[in-house]
């Protein structure tokens, strides 16, 4: 999702330095390759315009990719300069040894399997490359598999060459382990979720102490650690033929499983821990709760039925009910109300972005509801959307924000409304995609919205007080 | 004829990856096939460490050569054979996958385009594609033809997963111990001389 600055700055620059090396010193091919290698650790880096809309990271991948996929025609020389870590063009390439020159049958579907194991957002883009998948065909069935050696003996050499730089040594390199981790925790998604219980804990009416705050946001960044971890864990072969996950530390095996795993008891352990003895146990319990919801039941329950989805939006909810409870020790009704924000926003949230990825689920075995059951798949986005429109109006009325807060937050609960509604009339990959971007600031918005119309707390000095003054506060 | 070509080649793969088992005879075309439409090239055995490879092409999964340490144990041995069976499996069943799905789509956008009397490409020669609630109509049938068979491969996956993983560990915490136990005999070695 959002990529820091000095990353992109990077990336560009060492491109822009990779390109004149390659210009005036054509032999030192090695260090240009070296230094991109230097550049680009991060596979996501190679996306020089991504800086134009950090939002549209995610959809500007795959249209990269597919952008190289169109370079296939390039002769196989030039294909060498490419850093290796791009999966895209290794398998591009790899497409021709797969011809097998026996059974002709196989030729066209292997190469589809190929051109097809990178399946975009979009099926319906045109085939530019498989013209030219059609031409290299006819020209490559002269240029058999390493299995038997043939004509063009330069090029199987490199090819070997190519492939066998592409085989590594399964070390651990520890310099890169603070990045493998920040993958295999979803750093970013921890940062949402922090960010979800933050705004749990701002919203409860109680004194804001400081010290429980962090103490219990890294609580539960590290109990989200933990739990995206061990999902990356279960899900390896899974991930590996999906686009937007095929490159995850596991997948390219950076480190092994139980390494994985040895890390996700590591930060599941002491973050549990310190939610439960530090801040109280009901939000340790939360916690262990959140990370068995998440491991356990979602993250099986993908393959085997839609109900998936609501036991995520869940999953999603109880990090602002733990930050509630964080700040003030009890499950109030202002929690439960925070957990239904992020539940009914989870909603138009997932539901518009699993919509453009219908085929890769459907290859992988996922059961989604925008694969199965398309239609509740958009009637239930539009009802949650619609939801919390409810759920705004709900705020003021359990004490939780003042009455301003439906007023202002009206707009942006109508505006995500309204796209949920095109989605649901129109069910397209551009009114989903809307929808998704839309939910990205809608959330954010909503709770900023809501924290500045937090219900400023009664003095409690004077408990005989609040009865008479009750009706005071109700007229003001 | 085709079948003894392939079985040949695959004794010279195993022989040439030298893995001290041959793989397990497997029947099945999509064994053969996609057992044989590996990386050509693997690199020799290590003792240290292991070696990881490219995506493979038809299952999008990346094959292991697995270290064979001096002195391998019992235990490190069927760990070995564990992951390199599972390896197999796995490949086998994403190559079938990736394979049928794209079968069937193709026959999918075929009939469909028939049914609307179209050509498959167009005037210029490129393929025509069905929109996305076309597609969606194959990508929900495909779910829920093969859903029993996709709830058994995870079933099982999950089961060699954590088998795999408790392996590892306990392998793991021997070499700790043996590490351990020689350095305490060594400390104990040296005040005596």
């Amino acid at each position: 999702m959002y990529k820091t600055p000095c990353c992109r700055l990077s990336g560009l620059v060492g491109l822009s330095v990779k390109q004149k090396l390659l210009q005036n010193v054509p032999q030192c091919n090695q260090t240009a390759r070296s230094l991109v290698q230097l550049h680009r650790r991060d596979p996501s880096n190679w996306l020089t315009y991504q800086h134009l809309n950090f939002l549209k990271r995610q959809y500007v991948a795959k249209n990269n990719s597919e952008l190289h996929q169109r370079a296939i025609p390039k002769p196989a020389p030039a294909l060498t300069i490419v850093d290796e870590r791009d999966d895209s063009i290794e398998r591009q390439v790899q497409r021709i040894p797969t011809i097998d020159p026996v059974d002709t049958d196989t030729v066209s579907l292997s190469e589809d399997i190929t051109s097809k194991a990178q399946p975009g957002i979009s099926t319906l883009k045109p085939d530019t490359e498989d013209a030219a998948v059609q031409k290299d065909s006819v020209s490559s069935t002269l240029v058999t598999s390493d299995e038997t050696p043939h004509v063009q003996v330069e090029t199987d050499e490199e090819k070997e060459a190519r492939l066998d730089r592409q085989w590594k040594q399964l070390k651990v390199n520890v310099a890169d382990l603070p990045d493998i981790y920040a993958k295999l925790a979803k750093i970013k998604l921890t940062a949402l979720v922090v960010t979800s219980a933050a705004a749990g804990f701002a919203m409860a009416p109680v004194p804001f102490d400081p010290l429980l705050f962090f103490v219990s946001s890294l609580g539960i960044g590290l109990a989200s650690c933990t739990a995206n971890s061990i999902n990356q864990y279960f899900e390896v072969p899974f991930d590996s033929n999906m686009n937007r996950t095929k490159n995850r530390p596991l997948v390219r095996g950076q480190i092994s499983p139980l390494h994985a795993v040895s890390f996700a008891l590591a930060c599941g352990i002491p973050g549990v821990a310190l939610l439960t003895l530090v801040v109280n146990p009901l939000t340790g319990f939360l916690g262990a709760l959140n990370i068995f919801l998440y491991t356990c039941c979602y993250t099986p329950l993908k393959r085997l039925s839609i109900t998936n989805t609501w036991v995520g939006a869940v999953v999603g909810a109880i990090p602002p009910v733990m930050g509630w409870t964080a700040a003030t020790g009890c499950l109030g009704q202002g929690a439960l109300l925070m957990g239904g924000f992020l539940y009914s926003w989870q909603f138009p949230h997932f539901n518009a972005l699993s919509w453009n990825l219908r085929e890769d689920y459907s290859r992988g075995g996922y059961r989604m509801m925008s694969v199965t059951h398309p239609g509740m798949c958009k009637r239930v986005a539009l009802r949650h959307s619609v939801g919390l429109i409810g759920l705004s109006t709900l705020a003021p009325v359990l004490d939780v924000t003042t009455w301003t807060f439906p007023v202002i937050s009206l707009p942006i609960n109508l505006y995500i409304s309204y796209l949920a509604f095109r989605f649901y009339r129109q069910g397209e990959r551009s009114s989903a995609r809307k929808l998704f971007f839309c939910s990205l600031w809608h959330l954010p918005m909503l709770l900023l919205l809501a924290l500045t119309c937090k219900k400023p707390r009664r003095d409690q000095e004077e408990p005989a007080l609040p009865p008479a003054s009750l009706p005071l506060t109700l007229q003001s | 004829m085709i079948l003894l070509g392939f079985q040949s080649l695959k004794m010279w793969f195993s022989h040439f990856s030298k893995h001290s088992d041959p793989n397990e005879v497997q029947n099945s075309p999509y064994e053969l096939l996609s057992l044989n439409q590996r990386s050509p090239y693997r690199p020799a055995v290590s003792s240290t460490h292991d070696w990881i490879g490219p995506p493979n092409p038809l299952s999008n999964l990346r094959p292991i050569v697995y270290r064979v340490p001096e002195n391998e144990s019992e235990l490190e041995k069927r760990l070995r054979h564990l992951r390199q069976e599972t390896e197999d499996w796995n490949h086998t069943f994403w190559t079938k996958q990736n394979f049928t799905f794209n079968k069937e789509k193709d026959a999918f956008i075929f009939s469909q385009l028939n049914s609307k009397g179209l050509t498959v490409r167009d005037e210029q020669g490129r393929r025509r594609a069905l929109n996305s609630e076309e597609m969606a109509v194959f990508y929900k049938g495909f779910l829920d033809t093969n859903r029993i068979r996709h709830a058994n491969y995870n079933k099982e996956w999950y089961r060699r997963n954590f088998t795999i993983t408790l392996l590892m560990a306990r392998v793991a915490l021997k070499d700790i111990w043996r590490t351990v136990s020689e350095r305490r005999r060594k400390n104990n070695g040296t005040p005596a001389t």
